[in-house]
């Protein structure tokens, strides 16, 4: 099978490419015929750290929500909601800027080795 | 009505595009192409053009500059040659993937080092795989005619691809010569108005262009360039049948001269083809059987044409006014070579390197590339594959 990018196994596939369409029926130069089509390009894959919230600490200041290059904070009735894990590309920045020190960064590594053990043992 | 005029090369390009009027022109000023946009920049300072005329302060901006023109929307052009195309390498590659039908004149020129601002075909030869259908051009007329099609060529929804109008430069950029233009109105009719299918100002219809394609489609995308290349060829003689009916001048992929009942042949681009074809006419009185054959579109290569016009001959020599540096001869031997490698008649090919540097191609030297021919059909035996015309040896 002809190797795609994972990215079209996962989220929402745009209207003007699939994975099974051939030379003749891929748009012309790839071009791409939908707005705001980045959200379905999912670039969480490429993390190796990843933001972890500690709600108590959290004071809905929001200044992670300005700062996240990736709009990867979702803040709903202008309080933190939760992060949008399919495009953070764990810059680690939302940790550096948040006042209260809310945000902690974790392995990915390190997670889903805990992930593994935990499983290991029930 | 016939209207001759006598201009120079340079100035016949910048009056197609004065008559094509196109709505972008981005360009740089570069020996030997200088003189199209700077007559071309007058043509906008006096209003003969409604042109928004773009002074960049590279090649490399002033292809990138008409990429983004062509991507709005626009009939855009830009002009260039030498150093400067070398520069605009990489923009160039980018005008083809995205599928813009920008035109742009290539006032052939020696790439440097040494430095050299005469006449060769290495700076066309370095995009020969950038996915731009090169066109050349013998005198002026071709040059004048060859812009006019060119637009057509380029914007035809089968091909959207870049075409580039190569002239020799300084032999017919700058020399007077006697021409034929058409009347403003018959070229406006001809080129009609450019209507982009998709286009970056289009709000109604948003489109993303130059996207990232990585391993998952590139591939494809590169196919895709390569059928509108396939393409090209018959749009290409299409334009040129009717081009011929406005103006009586016919075009096609290939010009034969003389090769119906031809044992020799002389595949040559450009100016040189008008000497081979003084020669022929002088040998043909000597009851010498010798033709020309003048590609006059190298991309896409028309091999077809190329192995129907040669598969009587015995002997042919291509001419390339550029080097590989493969040790194996020129851009376009290897080309005519692999296209007559399957014809059963055992046609012998052989290669001459010429006119580096913008040396002149003599008349002697095609003439003794006619006796070369000969012995090697007398002798049956080619020794040299690759030789070099008017070297000091
Ligand atoms: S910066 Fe820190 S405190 Fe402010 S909203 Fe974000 S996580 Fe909460
Ligand atoms: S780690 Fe970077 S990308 Fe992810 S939420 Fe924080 S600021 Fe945004």
């Amino acid at each position: 099978m002809t190797p795609f990018n994972r990215n079209f196994g996962q989220g929402k596939r745009t209207k003007a490419v699939r994975p099974d369409m051939n030379w003749e029926e891929i748009t012309k130069a790839g071009n791409v015929y939908e707005p705001g089509n980045a959200n379905t390009y999912e670039t969480g894959d490429w993390r190796t750290i990843r933001p972890v919230w500690n709600k108590d600490r959290c004071i809905h200041c929001l200044i992670c929500w300005r700062y996240c290059p990736d709009a990867s904070i979702i803040a709903t009735d202008g309080k933190f909601d939760s992060f949008d894990y399919k495009h953070c590309k764990g810059c680690g920045i939302c940790a550096n800027v948040c006042p209260v020190h809310a945000i902690d960064m974790f392995s990915e590594d390190e997670m889903d080795r805990q992930k593994e053990a935990k499983r290991n043992e029930e | 009505m016939k209207n001759k005029v006598a201009i120079t090369g340079n100035e016949a390009v910048a009056q197609a595009m004065k008559q094509i009027n196109p709505d972008v022109v981005a360009a740089y000023p570069i020996t030997p192409q200088t003189e199209v946009v700077q007559i071309f920049s007058s043509f906008v300072s006096n209003g003969q053009v409604d042109t928004e005329f773009v002074t960049v302060e590279s090649e490399h901006s002033a292809m990138s500059a008409t990429i983004g023109a062509s991507a709005a929307g626009a009939r855009a052009m830009t002009a260039t040659s030498s150093q400067g195309l070398a520069l605009m390498f990489e923009m160039v590659y980018i005008a083809s993937s995205l599928r813009l039908p920008i035109v742009f004149p290539v006032v052939n020129r020696a790439l440097s080092g040494p430095i050299n601002i005469h006449c060769d075909h290495s700076d066309a030869m370095g995009i020969k795989d950038a996915g731009v259908i090169q066109l050349f051009c013998e005198n002026a007329q071709e040059a004048y005619d060859n812009m006019i099609q060119a637009v057509r060529i380029a914007e035809h929804p089968d091909v959207l691809l870049p075409v580039s109008v190569n002239l020799d430069g300084f032999i017919t950029s700058h020399a007077l010569d006697v021409l034929e233009v058409l009347d403003d109105e018959t070229v406006k009719n001809f080129v009609g108005t450019y209507q982009p299918e998709e286009y970056l100002l289009d709000a109604e219809n948003p489109v993303t262009m130059g996207t990232l394609d990585l391993y998952d489609f590139y591939f494809e995308h590169k196919r895709q360039q390569v059928a509108a290349m396939e393409a090209a060829k018959k749009v290409i003689e299409e334009v040129g049948r009717e081009y011929e009916a406005i103006s009586g001048r016919k075009y096609g992929l290939i010009d034969a001269y003389k090769l119906d009942d031809a044992d020799m042949a002389v595949v040559v681009l450009n100016s040189a083809a008008g000497s081979a074809k003084g020669v022929v006419d002088e040998l043909r009185e000597k009851g010498l059987k010798v033709g020309v054959l003048k590609p006059r579109v190298f991309r896409p290569f028309p091999f077809e044409a190329i192995q129907d016009a040669l598969k009587g001959v015995k002997a042919v020599a291509v001419l390339d006014r550029a080097e590989t540096f493969s040790t194996l001869g020129g851009p376009m031997f290897a080309d005519v070579r692999t296209a007559l490698y399957d014809l059963k008649n055992d046609i012998k090919v052989v290669n001459y390197v010429y006119g580096l540097g913008g040396r002149d191609l003599r008349l002697e030297d095609v003439e003794k590339v006619y006796d070369d021919l000969a012995n090697i059909i007398k002798t049956g035996r080619a020794d040299k594959f690759v030789n070099y015309l008017g070297l000091r040896e």
